[in-house]
């Protein structure tokens, strides 16, 4: 179970998060929506540390992290090595191949034996569907296939919980079919997911659990069936605002 | 051309290639790596985040950086060589210009590194942090190595300047390659001979080593895709 406490985070003057307090259960898909600019990549990037809230505690398990006091590196690679994430714009490893960026970090940081991680990574990739792409360089490849080569590339230091920052929005409609259908499948083998994302069908059809930020603040947090038949008028304003009819 | 100057440069040649083989090529080689890795150490430092006491450190960096690129190399050699003795510390001619040499390469590639490092995309580090990665690993395994790729030009530069600037150890009593040319010039009066053919020899080692950044710059970009292959 993943907690968060009374996060606060500044930028200046503005509050990016402001008095978060939410639970992400395990085996279970959250999905964060609200409008840009609301803090949902601030609240995602504070779960694995890439950026630090000024207040408030974070609990993964049994670890606690009190954002007021310093943090140690070591506090810092423990989380880190239980949660994974996939970004809106890939961040492959341009000079490895599509195989050795899967393997990097098993290598590396697990110190898995080349040939166990490579087994692992051909798995990964075949899951993915790009077991034939294994040798080329992500260049080669479309934004689609990079996006879920990422996914199997956090998906092979096997973490708790996997967090996704709008991970197709930088992708053409039919390539953001092929990613979401990748996490439709993780979601449905019960892995603990976070997911950023506008794509309210998507959303509707993954979500165990939604949370709608606006201005740092948590606005609602409940299940799907709520938030999109029983909407408080602010979210449905919002959702009007996200499709065409309205 | 008379067959007098043919003569003239058939036996010239052998001593000013001898002299490119045991000063200049030698003189270059070490100092440029022991350059680059003081440039990497540099760039590393004043690139650290780290803050307290270790500030300091990477203030004398600085100060190491901007007082090496903002002298002649010529009057640092003669404050090594010459100008150090008078306080009691002593080189000889060669440990002088390796010493000046790697400081001035040091000072000028740190630089190079330094941008280089900061071209790469935030997004590589935070995607290798998301890893587990430590920034050691981040910066040796995932910037570095593209951070290479871009710094592979103005570091060949650099190298190729450095091997024209070991001429310039001439001045502090070593027999390097242009000292050579100097002599026979001297003693044949045919200085426009003599400096041409110590150019011409420069000319070519300069050449093989384009060729040769030609080929790394193919090896180190062969994930980039260039679209017209
Ligand atoms: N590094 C930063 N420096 C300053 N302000 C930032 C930074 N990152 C985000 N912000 C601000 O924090 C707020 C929340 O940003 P973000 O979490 O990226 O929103 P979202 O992902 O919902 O679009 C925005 O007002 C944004 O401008
Ligand atoms: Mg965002």
């Amino acid at each position: 179970m993943l907690q968060l406490a009374h996060i606060n985070k500044i930028y200046g003057k503005r509050k990016a998060l402001n008095d978060i307090n939410i639970q992400f259960p395990d085996h279970e898909t959250t999905v964060i929506v609200g409008p840009s600019g609301s803090g949902k990549s601030t609240l995602l990037r504070s779960l694995n540390l890439l950026e630090r809230p000024e207040s408030g505690l974070y609990s993964f398990d049994q670890q606690t992290i009190d954002f007021s006091q310093p943090i140690a590196e070591k506090e810092v690679l423990q989380l880190r090595r239980k949660t994974g994430m996939v970004f809106q714009s890939f961040n492959l490893f341009p000079h490895l191949t599509v195989l050795k960026n899967v393997t990097e970090a098993p290598i590396h940081v697990l110190h898995q034996d080349k040939a166990t991680a490579e087994k692992t990574a051909r798995q990964l990739l075949q899951q993915v569907g790009l077991d034939q792409k294994a040798n080329q360089y992500p260049m080669e490849l479309s934004g689609g296939q990079q996006q879920r080569v990422a996914i199997a590339r956090a998906l092979a230091m096997q973490p708790e919980y996997m967090f996704f920052d709008e991970p197709t929005s930088a992708l053409d409609p039919e390539l953001e079919a092929e990613v979401l259908r990748v996490l439709l499948n993780l979601a449905k083998q019960h892995n603990s997911m976070i997911v950023v994302t506008h794509n309210m069908e998507f959303a509707k059809g993954v979500a165990d659990q939604i949370v709608f930020l606006e201005e740092g603040r948590i606005l609602f947090c409940g299940s799907p069936q709520e938030f999109f038949s029983e909407p408080t008028q602010r979210i449905h304003d919002f959702l009007s605002a996200m499709s065409f009819t309205s | 051309m008379t067959s007098q100057t043919w003569h003239l440069i058939l036996t010239s040649l052998p001593p000013i290639i001898k002299a490119s083989v045991t000063y200049t090529i030698p003189l270059t080689l070490i100092s440029f790596t022991l350059g680059l890795l003081l440039a990497l150490l540099t760039a590393m430092v004043r690139l650290s985040p780290m803050r307290g006491p270790f500030q300091i450190v990477r203030g004398l960096f600085w100060v190491y950086v901007w007082i090496f690129r903002s002298t002649p190399l010529l009057v640092q050699l003669f404050i090594v060589f010459f100008g150090l003795p008078n306080i009691g510390v002593q080189f000889s001619p060669w440990i002088a210009a390796i010493i000046t040499f790697t400081l001035n390469v040091g000072a000028y590639s740190s630089e190079t590194i330094r941008a280089a490092i900061l071209s790469i995309p935030n997004g590589q580090w935070e995607a290798a942090y998301t890893l587990g990665m430590t920034r050691p690993q981040v910066l040796f395994r995932i910037v570095l190595p593209q951070a290479a790729r871009v710094s592979l030009p103005p570091l060949s530069n650099s190298f190729i300047g450095l091997v024209k600037d070991t001429s310039l150890a001439s001045s502090i009593t070593i027999v390097e390659m242009f000292m050579v040319g100097q002599q026979i010039a001297a003693k044949t009066y045919e200085p426009l001979l003599l400096y041409s053919l110590v150019a011409f020899v420069y000319l070519i080692i300069c050449t093989v080593l384009t060729i040769l950044q030609s080929y790394l710059e193919k090896w180190t970009s062969r994930y980039i895709q260039t679209g017209n292959n």
